[in-house]
């Protein structure tokens, strides 16, 4: 137990934060939210993946990706093409000249389903491309670049590359795609209505709760010697190297796992929004992502949640009343925040909490002993 | 047309009055909106749980205010709230005053879909004026199914499409495009086409009927199809392959910042309205803004209105509009279309008797609605959701606007046209 | 190619050769000035695109200016507007360099998301001042049309405008950075900061005056580019992946590499555009970038990068 407790809680630090979290959203916003403004958090939450990926890949990692929305779009559609499948049964498309395959193909003249559509009739396929092909993308991305010693920057312009590559190629292959009008009109899940209120709040839980483990798994791997090490690697590479490991499988690794959870959220996005676009592939939604994880805090897992929670809330907010002022407080955001605090909400809360533990002198002590990986170190130009 | 009523009292008042009109309609309108008021205590009128009070009634209108769309979907949105305006001024529908609430879709698509349903579902409109791309009426259109909103959708579009829950106040593709082909091919002894778009559903759509049409209808032949990613600036090599083929006619439908481009581009390249026929679906006064007068003179668009349309009815709704919004604005043809919205809706309710989304709908698929008072001409909902309209051939001038060249007769709206898919 | 003659082939090849080349000096004018920006200083602008847009605004105040109040200066308004837009930029620059930038070199993907903040603000700003349509200046006559050779063949004036500015600018930038002695001084900075230092070269000074450079040439491009298309709050955005590919496929550090890189970028792309559609020659670019990057991370040609 007491293994668990550390490895994937991280401690009583740990514990406190990811009861709250879960506190907040399995309790607290399901009681004071109506259904639609629950909906609304769903969405938000989806984002939380990528920008929880970004945490493991560019706080802990060093390696910034712009690139994210690449694997959020996969996983999404992923699901999408599986619901839209379904959605096009012959009886549902019989004014099309084909009936049975999916409308935009109808009016794109296609004839058949095009035989990369053909295994997501199958619910476990899809479930398992959902995780499987972005992983496997990410993996050969990764060799390619690690391998080769590429990081930094230049990373991050390959893969805000590779993001616009996707954009354009599937709103140009828009028989094959959807086109930019993204794949629409999902109804059903094996016969189930995945627009009704019970389906949508249901939605919430699981990505609640998916969200949740995604957070203890992550835990899991930066308490492991692993997490160390990706640690050591962010901040001089060359001693790890050195030492005996090979630097690129790890940065491999944990690029594909980050893939895997942009993925999983992509996928969540779709059910719960009921939809999946050309819009969230691209370069604009990728460098969001990054922004969540930033605001959130760079080094904090659950941070992530929160700078996600609190930048789409402020973006509905404010879009409502001074849609003006939305961008150039989104913009000051960005700058203050790494200008100012590069550690993030959950830097500011360190802090913050630091003052409150000075006052109670004997918490302190109970605190320091639990300083594990997850309270984090101080950060640094990485190049 | 020939009636000189248009914005005070317009559109139809409730009792049979979608025969023409006279000028004693006029008179009449606020009349009968006096009866209506008197009556609208009515329990009936308000069985829906819509936002409807003894006075009031609210709708709402969802456009993107920010985001790349801002540029496009502002004259639509000025164009709703000038009618609400004008009907407010002359009694309101069914004597309530409508209210606006108005929601920022922020050209995103999702956003669409959040603020649909938070207009239908929390503030219970009774009609929602809004969407301007595809891609968002695509987004929200599942939440007006489910919720059973009722939204007016002001855009030329595609067409393939046709939901209970929407009136589409723009032309779908078949109208916009067959006659202006026609046109072209009698007036200009077109043989020869290219085709050139941007690369999205709208203009692809668009040129598999225009290909059809042309290949089959009118003995042509298409000489070249070309899509453009969007935002892309660089039409040298289109335009040098446009060059090689050396069509009669270029048939286009560039949008957004890459229309500026083409045009200048072709300009630049010696291509110019003499000594070329280039024909566009996508280019209206309000395009005309960035393109310059002076890169597409002598070229024609082909749209269902032109804000230098001449007769009474536009007249009044250039004035009224320019007062509302400022001298130096333009109106293309989604603004008017846009204009429409409000108009036809208040003439459903007036009809129905009701704010029921049902009922209005059930009005409004009689297909006998019509706007004599339309800045267009006249108009007529179809019982396909669609207007019956007019295509009219544009020949644009240095200063920004057109000349009208060409006008069919009223087309008949056919979103899934048979031969054409 | 059945049923041409060898002269319209001949023409049309010819023509095809100089989209080619006025796509490289689209290319190589926007990618200069981040090529000094990111290349010497390793900082990443995400900005750049914004201050293309400071110079593109900057011509459409001037023209409306003029237009308005000395029309008799129309004809020559656009030369003037080049230059302003360059001080304008480089002012913007040099004020984002002070107070942003210099807090940040020794965070370059911190810088990257700083100056897309930045970006987001300036764009919002165009859009608050400007509005959000598409504007574009009138430009003077000589700038239109094109110049016919041959009956046969339309050459773009505007496109030879564009190609002669980015040769004058190109030619700059070299005698400034290895014939001036601020070169000298930049290069230094370059190699070695500190040592620069010691030798009593302001390398703060340096810094801020070689990213207003860099953001000036930015402006430029901005006014050479209404000559082909419209500007809008977020035109810059539209350019900055194209840009950061010439940079970053050119070898970051290299002048000559990203003025190799722009010119097999536009040929590429514009053969390629001849033969299939725009939006897969596009796919078709990018994608070869990319692998070609993979297997020669360092670009075309190399220097000290692997950060």
């Amino acid at each position: 137990m007491s293994f668990m407790y550390e490895k994937l809680l991280g401690g009583k630090n740990g514990t406190v934060g990811f009861v709250l979290l879960a506190t907040l959203i399995l309790v607290v916003f399901p009681l004071a939210l109506d259904g639609f403004r629950l909906n609304l958090v769903a969405k938000y939450l989806t984002y939380a993946f990528p920008a929880i990926s970004l945490v493991l890949l560019w706080g802990y990692g060093g390696t910034l990706s712009l690139g994210q929305g690449i694997f959020f779009g996969l996983g999404g559609y992923g699901m999408a093409m599986f619901l839209k499948l379904e959605a096009s049964s012959p009886e549902n498309t019989a004014i099309q000249s084909t009936p049975g395959i999916p409308d935009f193909m109808d009016w794109n003249q296609l004839t058949a389903l095009p035989w990369f559509w053909e295994p997501f009739n199958s619910f476990t396929f899809t479930l398992l491309a959902i995780l499987i092909i972005p992983s496997v993308f990410a993996y050969l991305i990764g060799v390619a670049m690690f391998k080769r010693r590429v990081g930094g920057v230049y990373f991050a312009i390959i893969t805000q590359v590779v993001s616009l590559i996707l954009t354009v190629l599937i709103v140009g292959q828009q028989g094959y795609t959807g086109g930019i009008n993204g794949i629409t009109d999902l109804r059903t899940l094996h016969g189930w209505d995945i627009t009704s209120d019970f389906a949508k709040n249901l939605f919430y839980f699981i990505t609640c709760f998916l969200l949740l483990a995604v957070i203890l798994m992550s835990r899991f791997i930066l308490t492991s010697k692993f997490g160390r090490l990706l640690l050591a690697m962010r901040d001089k590479e060359d001693r790890v190297r050195f030492s005996g490991y090979d630097v690129a499988n790890f940065k491999i690794f944990i690029f594909c796992f980050s893939a895997m959870i942009s993925a999983i959220g992509g996928a969540m996005f779709t059910l719960s929004v009921g939809f999946m676009s050309p819009s969230f592939v691209g370069i604009v939604p990728s460098i969001e992502m990054v922004i969540f994880a930033a605001v959130g805090g760079r080094l904090s897992l659950i941070g992530a949640v929160y700078g996600c929670l609190l930048i789409n809330f402020g973006k509905t907010a404010f879009s409502e009343s001074f849609p003006e002022l939305w961008l150039f407080l989104m913009g000051g955001l960005f700058i203050a925040v790494v200008m100012f605090f590069p550690n993030g909400l959950a830097g500011l809360w360190e802090d913050h909490s630091h003052h409150i533990k000075k006052r109670l002198g004997f918490i302190t002590s109970l605190f320091s002993k639990n300083d594990t990986a997850a309270v984090a170190p101080k950060l640094e130009g990485s190049n | 047309m020939q009636d000189r009523s248009h914005n005070r009292g317009a559109a139809d008042s409730p009792k049979g009055s979608w025969v023409r009109r006279s000028l004693r309609a006029a008179i009449a309108a606020p009349l009968a909106g006096l009866m209506l008021a008197s009556q609208a205590t009515y329990a009936g009128v308000n069985t829906t749980g819509l936002a409807v009070t003894d006075d009031t009634v609210t709708v709402g209108i969802l456009h993107s205010l920010t985001g790349t769309m801002a540029i496009s979907e502002t004259g639509a949105q000025e164009a709703e709230k000038l009618a609400i305006k004008q009907i407010n001024e002359s009694g309101g529908v069914l004597g309530r005053q409508i209210k606006i609430i108005q929601e920022d879709g922020a050209s995103d698509w999702p956003t669409f879909a959040e603020k649909s349903r938070k207009l239908l579902v929390n503030d219970k409109v009774a009609a929602v004026f809004g969407c301007w791309t595809s891609a968002s009426r695509k987004a929200a259109l599942p939440v007006f199914e489910k919720e059973n909103g009722l939204l007016y959708y002001p855009t030329f579009y595609e067409g393939l499409e046709q939901s209970k829950n929407v009136i589409y106040t723009g032309q779908e593709a078949t109208q916009q495009i067959l006659d202006g082909l026609n046109w072209v091919a009698k007036e200009k002894g077109a043989k020869t086409f290219y085709l050139i778009g941007s690369d999205y559903i709208w203009p692809r759509t668009s040129m598999k009927i225009a290909r059809k049409h042309i290949e089959n209808v009118l003995g042509g032949k298409v000489v070249g199809e070309e899509y453009k990613p969007l935002g892309d600036t660089q039409f040298g090599s289109v335009i040098n392959k446009i060059r090689l083929k050396k069509p009669d006619v270029i048939y286009a439908a560039v949008v957004g910042g890459s229309n500026v481009a083409w045009f200048k581009q072709l300009k630049a390249a010696g291509i110019t309205g003499d000594k070329q026929t280039l024909l566009t679906i996508s280019v209206t006064e309000d395009e005309v803004l960035g393109i310059g007068g002076e890169n597409l003179e002598g070229f024609y668009s082909i749209m269902k209105y032109f804000q230098s349309q001449d007769n009474p009815n536009n007249e009044a709704f250039v004035k009224a509009f320019k007062e509302m919004w400022g001298d130096d604005s333009v109106i293309g043809d989604v603004t008017q279309a846009a204009y429409l919205g409000p108009w036809l809706w208040k003439a459903a309710v007036e009809r129905a008797g009701s704010f029921d989304i049902d009922k209005v709908v059930a009005e409004s698929e009689k297909g006998d609605i019509e706007l004599t008072t339309a800045p267009e001409g006249y108009v007529k909902l179809h019982k396909n959701h669609h207007l019956w309209s007019k295509a009219r051939v544009g020949k644009w001038k240095k200063d920004g606007q057109v000349e009208v060249v060409y006008e069919s007769e009223l087309i008949e709206p056919d979103p899934f046209p048979a031969g054409y898919q | 190619m059945g049923g041409y003659t060898s002269s319209e082939l001949m023409a049309i090849f010819a023509m095809q050769g100089f989209a080619g080349i006025s796509l490289f000096s689209v290319l190589l004018l926007m990618a200069l000035g981040l090529a000094i920006i990111f290349g010497q200083m390793g900082v990443i602008n995400m900005a750049h695109g914004e201050f293309m847009a400071a110079g593109a605004y900057t011509t459409y105040l001037l023209s409306t200016v003029t237009e308005t109040y000395f029309p008799g200066f129309m004809p020559y308004y656009f030369l003037v507007a080049i230059v302003a837009a360059f001080f304008v930029a480089a002012a913007l620059g040099y004020l984002a360099e002070w107070a942003l930038i210099r807090h940040l070199y020794k965070r370059p993907l911190d810088t990257l998301l700083a100056t897309w903040g930045l970006s987001l603000i300036m764009q919002q700003a165009y859009r608050s001042i400007f509005g959000a349509r598409e504007v574009s200046p009138a430009l003077p006559d000589w700038l239109m049309g094109s110049y016919q050779p041959t009956d046969m063949i339309d050459i773009p004036l505007n496109g030879m405008f564009v190609l002669a500015l980015t040769l004058l600018i190109t030619g700059g930038v070299f005698y400034l950075m290895f014939k001036s002695s601020w070169g000298l001084k930049v290069r230094a900075t370059t190699q070695n900061r500190v040592m620069s230092g010691a030798v009593g070269i302001n390398t703060k000074k340096v810094d801020r005056l070689t990213f207003a450079l860099g953001c000036g040439i930015a402006g430029v491009a901005g006014a050479a580019f209404t000559t082909i298309a419209s500007t809008g709050p977020t035109t810059g955005t539209l350019y900055i992946v194209d840009t950061f590919m010439v940079v970053v496929f050119g070898g970051a550090a290299s002048l000559l590499g990203t003025i190799a890189s722009a010119f097999s970028i536009a040929q590429a792309q514009s053969i390629l555009e001849f033969f299939i559609s725009g939006s897969m020659a596009k796919v078709f670019t990018l994608l070869t970038l990319v692998v070609i990057l993979m297997f020669k991370p360092e670009g075309l040609f190399a220097s000290k990068v692997r950060r």
